[in-house]
């Protein structure tokens, strides 16, 4: 077997719904070595979030589920696990903290019975050690004064004191992959300082392998060795996290890091917002996902799909799901194009912007509509 | 006494000019907390905003940032009379508002206006989008009948939408087109000063910048003046002309955009700028960052002095005892901290 | 560039398709369709209040009568009969006429006459009419008084909110059967009690005591709802507190309210059986499904279908108003949990 930690092979997660199948992941691969952190960049709706459900096989079902593809970890297709084997893999090897640090800690039981709860189940500990065990990892994730705070009940902790519980939750059983969803959008930006640089240290310490899914392109870049950038359900761009900053290779890339201010931006720019809205995945456009949004875009991309391939002009294993930036007879056009300055077809903007003037609000409802939330209680 | 001094700095600027739309001064928010059942007795009071001076010029924006629970949305709706300020005063154009009641209150209303947070939560989910934009129309008997409509979808054309959508229902759109509507709802009586609360943190990232264009745009054409209130710092330096920064109910720092992002002097507003990540991961890897410790105390029982010294890395015996004035260090650059810079 | 792509032709082709507004009632209204529990509950209050409507409408020159006679007249064995006679209780015997399964059946009578020779059938027939009535009346009681003091109370908050909820407090300390039957017992042999056969009183009484749950769950859901920030926002465009009362916070709140009536209707029929069976509700000869079970009782051995009828005309209306109100319920949020 290779040596990666996770491989994930042509994943497909639907929702079947009364409206029609969303196919809220599609066709994603990608593989995760030990100790990496990995980032997963894309805005809500763009399956991100189903991704790391799917990896842990906490899809609500129904209405979701898996279609196809292998997830491989460890060498050990947990497709193919059963219900109990799940539940020992999560927790154990592979743990989860979400956004909301609120909600997914149950408010009435101590802080304790939480993080012991796990290392009972899964390590077999006694009070006493399972006790001791939870005080470690309290004072690991910066809780002050922990021993006192042990018996204390969620709502006596601040949001960024809860999202450190979590992280302490997670980190019980010493996981090999930590699954991180938007870790630190609930939290202020002094907060959020304190949580990223807890994890930052976690992975360097433990040799932990993170997934960290966000929408936030600043909080990845400090913190992930490569990203992969998600639309419509697909992988769009895969590179090292250098390179992507560096050299985005593909137009929805260059419309999310021109439509953000900057804090150390030098003069006052406009900003260039991705007109349009993102694709109903219940009827997603045939050719590439972005197309109706790009202003770059050439008769082909509404009519074939583009796989994932490597970039022109760009590192290897730098790879783009764009015509404009492939090799080929037909492709490339975007080789060049320095997405700083040229914005691309300004017919083609004003087209775009009539368009979601025009569209339909249903169109609209299915295309923003939330795919259902997870099971909170399945943990 | 903190007031007092940034009052002697702006007064001579606010007296005559008339440059100043919005005069705030000492302006104090406590929200009572109360026991009992039928006899309800104070216990306290959550100090959301606690004596705080600023102003805002004519057809600028005025920044206000800080964390969750600092207060800066409570100042917003103070400002606007949405909430009945404790103390202190909030002078528009030369009136006193904080006297004002009933009918000249409301007629006041028309000239200000408010941009909220949650596109969801802030629009009626059981009237249509005409009648939401139609509301202060009607409320203020600007127009009436087919003028009003007419109105209404000059309305809707003017923030990028079909102005046939008067017949639709809010859940039917998205999230970015929810906040246009509200942003047509404020610009319907013609105001002159719109207080945007958070407008765009709970959209999408791609949609953002659409919003935010959208606002600068306006202010151009309409001639509005912003108090955009966020705690994105990132988008605050690109929108605003100035920017005050919120800590516990106070405001610690007060200064033109580039001077204050250049040149913080608050040891707040020092370490909520390192804070910010940067989407690049070179500037990330070199950059240093100031950690703060702990959390934001409670607004119930705010730490004695200066009410950042529990957190902040500078804080001498002094800084627990007496509490820092608000001080003019450089021109029209005020922050209130015994050890600035 | 000027050629129209297929995605720009699918987005024009949806402009045609779905252009029909939808609110949030009609998406409710679509849902409550598809529930099949409901819409059976739905027919059967429809059948009920149908009989109810037609058992004897004169309108006009109109004149439709589905009763086969008139409730209260006497058929005598000897083919005798009497109307309009005022005769108070019932005597005891045996039913002149049994039901069409039983032995002593007259086909005249498909469900038999009671002891005294009312034919039951019609007699079953009027009783839905006050059943109707007494169900749906109340509930719009309820819902004025209740909806006005739980949105001024709710809105207004300080001490208008503290006046009213204790006195609500109060009236829902009672238990609520008790002071029914102590209004019902002491007013109804006043004149009050003889307007419309004892119907007004029911309505007063039934209102007195069930207000209150109302004001209740109107109250909380204008304190949730004033919170929120539409309503700010009405605040903040300069609308007055009736405007934002009734456009604002009086539409939102509705879905429960609608739930809440839906399953009130049913008790307050239920409620209407027991005081009429226990003789402290509809006065005499007015046929009522209690009265009826309450004149039936004493010959409940001989002939149980004088109870069991009435029984399961009641029963069967109970029911289908809890199915119709947990359809609302499901329709109008599928989030709601009551």
């Amino acid at each position: 077997m290779s040596a990666n930690l996770l491989e994930v092979k042509a994943l497909k997660t639907q929702f079947f719904t009364r409206d029609g199948v969303v196919h809220a992941v599609d066709d994603v691969s990608f593989e995760l070595a030990v100790g990496e952190t990995l980032g997963i960049v894309g805005e809500s709706g763009c399956g991100k979030s189903v991704t790391a459900l799917s990896l842990m096989r906490l899809i609500p079902n129904p209405p979701g589920r898996i279609v196809n593809g292998t997830i491989l970890f460890e060498g050990q297709d947990v497709m193919k696990l059963d219900d109990d084997d799940v539940r020992a893999l999560r927790g154990r090897k592979i743990a989860m903290i979400f956004q909301d640090p609120m909600t997914s800690l149950n408010p009435v039981l101590t802080i304790s019975r939480q993080i012991s709860e796990a290392l009972e189940l899964h390590l077999k500990m006694d009070r006493a050690e399972s006790r001791k065990r939870t005080i470690e990892l309290l004072e690991l994730v910066g809780i002050p004064s922990a021993k006192k705070r042990l018996d204390d009940y969620p709502h006596q902790f601040s949001g960024g004191m809860r999202q450190r519980v979590m992280i302490a939750m997670a980190l019980s059983c010493n996981p090999k992959l930590i699954l991180a969803d938007e870790p630190t959008t609930a939290l202020d930006v002094t907060i959020q300082a304190q949580i990223l640089q807890i994890l930052k240290d976690l992975s360097q310490e433990f040799r932990t392998a993170f997934i960290l899914i966000t929408h936030d392109l600043g909080v990845v870049a400090g913190m992930t060795q490569r990203i992969h950038v998600m639309y419509g359900g697909e992988i769009v761009e895969k590179a090292d996290t250098f390179e992507l900053f560096d050299n985005p290779k593909h137009p929805y890339t260059w419309g999310l890091l021109k439509s953000i201010p900057r804090l150390d931006e030098q003069r006052r720019e406009k900003l260039q917002p991705i007109e349009g809205l993102p694709p109903d995945l219940i009827a997603p456009p045939p050719g590439c996902r972005f197309e109706p949004r790009c202003t770059y875009k050439r008769d082909r991309c509404s009519a074939e799909h583009p796989g994932l391939r490597q970039a022109l002009n760009a590192k290897d294993g730098h790879e783009t799901r764009c015509f404009g930036t492939q090799p080929g007879a037909m492709n490339g056009w975007l080789a060049q194009t320095d997405w700083r300055r040229e914005i691309g077809s300004i017919e083609v903007l004003e087209q775009v912007k009539q368009q979601v003037a025009e569209l339909p609000p249903e169109a609209v409802r299915a295309a923003t509509s939330d795919v259902p939330p997870p099971p909170a209680a399945e943990r | 006494m903190a007031a007092s001094t940034f009052q002697e700095t702006t007064s001579t600027a606010t007296a005559g000019s008339g440059r100043n739309l919005v005069v705030v001064d000492n302006l104090v928010m406590h929200f009572p907390l109360t026991q009992g059942i039928i006899f309800q007795r104070q216990v306290g009071a959550v100090r959301a905003v606690d004596g705080i001076s600023f102003f805002v010029e004519k057809g600028e924006t005025l920044g206000l940032v800080g964390e969750s629970g600092c207060g800066k949305s409570t100042t917003g709706r103070a400002l606007l009379q949405l909430y009945e300020p404790t103390g202190g005063s909030v002078r528009f154009d030369g009136t006193e508002l904080t006297t004002l009641k009933g009918e000249s209150l409301r007629k006041m209303r028309r000239r200000m206006q408010m941009i909220f947070q949650d596109p969801y939560a802030s629009l009626n989910p059981r009237m249509t989008v005409g009648d939401i934009i139609g509301e202060p129309i009607e409320v203020h008997h600007l127009a009436a009948g087919r003028k009003k409509q007419d109105r209404v979808q000059e309305l809707l054309k003017v923030v990028g939408l079909n102005p046939y959508f008067t017949n639709r229902y809010p859940h039917e759109f998205s999230g970015g087109q929810r906040q246009r509507i509200g942003v047509a709802r404020a610009l319907a009586v013609e105001p002159d000063f719109i207080v945007c609360d958070e407008p765009i943190s709970a959209l999408d990232v791609s949609i953002r910048a659409q919003i935010v264009n959208l606002l600068e745009e306006l202010q151009g054409k309409f001639n509005l003046t912003y108090l955009f209130i966020a705690h994105d710092l990132s988008v605050v330096r690109h929108i605003s002309d100035r920017v005050a920064v919120m800590y516990l109910g106070k405001i610690v720092e007060l200064a033109d955009r580039k001077e204050l992002y250049d040149h913080p002097l608050h040891p707040y507003t020092q370490a909520l700028l390192s804070a910010v990540p940067i989407p690049d991961p070179k500037i990330e890897a070199k950059r240093r960052r100031i950690i703060l410790t702990g959390d934001v105390p409670s607004p119930v029982n705010p730490p004695s002095g200066c009410r950042f010294h529990t957190r902040c890395w500078k804080a001498q015996k002094i800084c627990s005892e007496v509490d820092p004035e608000f001080i003019e260090h450089s021109a029209r650059h005020w922050a209130a901290c015994h050890f600035p810079g | 560039m000027a050629t129209i792509t297929a995605s720009q032709q699918r987005a024009l082709d949806m402009n045609v398709i779905t252009r029909k507004q939808r609110s949030l009632w009609m998406d409710a209204a679509d849902r409550l369709r598809r529930n099949k529990a409901a819409m059976a509950g739905l027919f059967v209050i429809l059948g009920f209040a149908l009989v109810a409507i037609f058992a004897d409408l004169r309108v006009g020159p109109l004149h439709i009568q589905l009763a086969p006679y008139d409730p209260t007249c006497y058929f005598y064995l000897n083919g005798h009969t009497a109307c309009g006679g005022d005769v108070v209780g019932a005597r005891s015997g045996p039913p002149t006429a049994n039901p069409f399964w039983g032995a002593n059946a007259d086909p005249r009578f498909l469900l038999g006459t009671d002891q005294i020779g009312r034919d039951i059938l019609s007699r079953l027939m009027f009783s839905a009419r006050i059943s109707m009535v007494i169900g749906f009346v109340p509930v719009v009681l309820y819902f004025l008084i209740g909806g006005t003091i739980g949105l001024a109370a709710g809105y207004y908050g300080g001490w208008i909110d503290n006046l009213l909820m204790r006195f609500t407090d109060i009236v829902y300390a009672f238990p609520d059967l008790l002071l029914l039957i102590i209004i019902m017992a002491t007013i109804r042999n006043t004149w009050i009690g003889d307007i419309m056969g004892g119907l007004f009183l029911m309505f007063i009484a039934l209102s007195i005591v069930n207000w209150v749950g109302m004001a209740r769950l109107v109250r909380g859901q204008v304190l949730s709802l004033r919170e929120k920030e539409f309503v700010e926002a009405a605040r903040s465009i300069g609308a007055g507190p009736v405007r934002i009362m009734t456009r604002h916070l009086l539409p939102n709140s509705l879905a429960p309210v609608i739930v809440s009536m839906a399953f009130s209707v049913p008790l307050a029929i239920f409620a209407e059986a027991s005081l009429s069976f226990l003789g402290i509700g509809i006065k005499p000869p007015t046929p009522s499904w209690g009265v009826m079970i309450n004149e039936g009782f004493v010959v409940f051995t001989g002939t149980p279908s004088m109870v069991l009828l009435p029984a399961a005309c009641i029963a069967l209306v109970m029911l289908a108003f809890t199915f119709l109100g947990d359809g609302l319920r499901d329709a109008l949020d599928p989030r709601m949990k009551l």
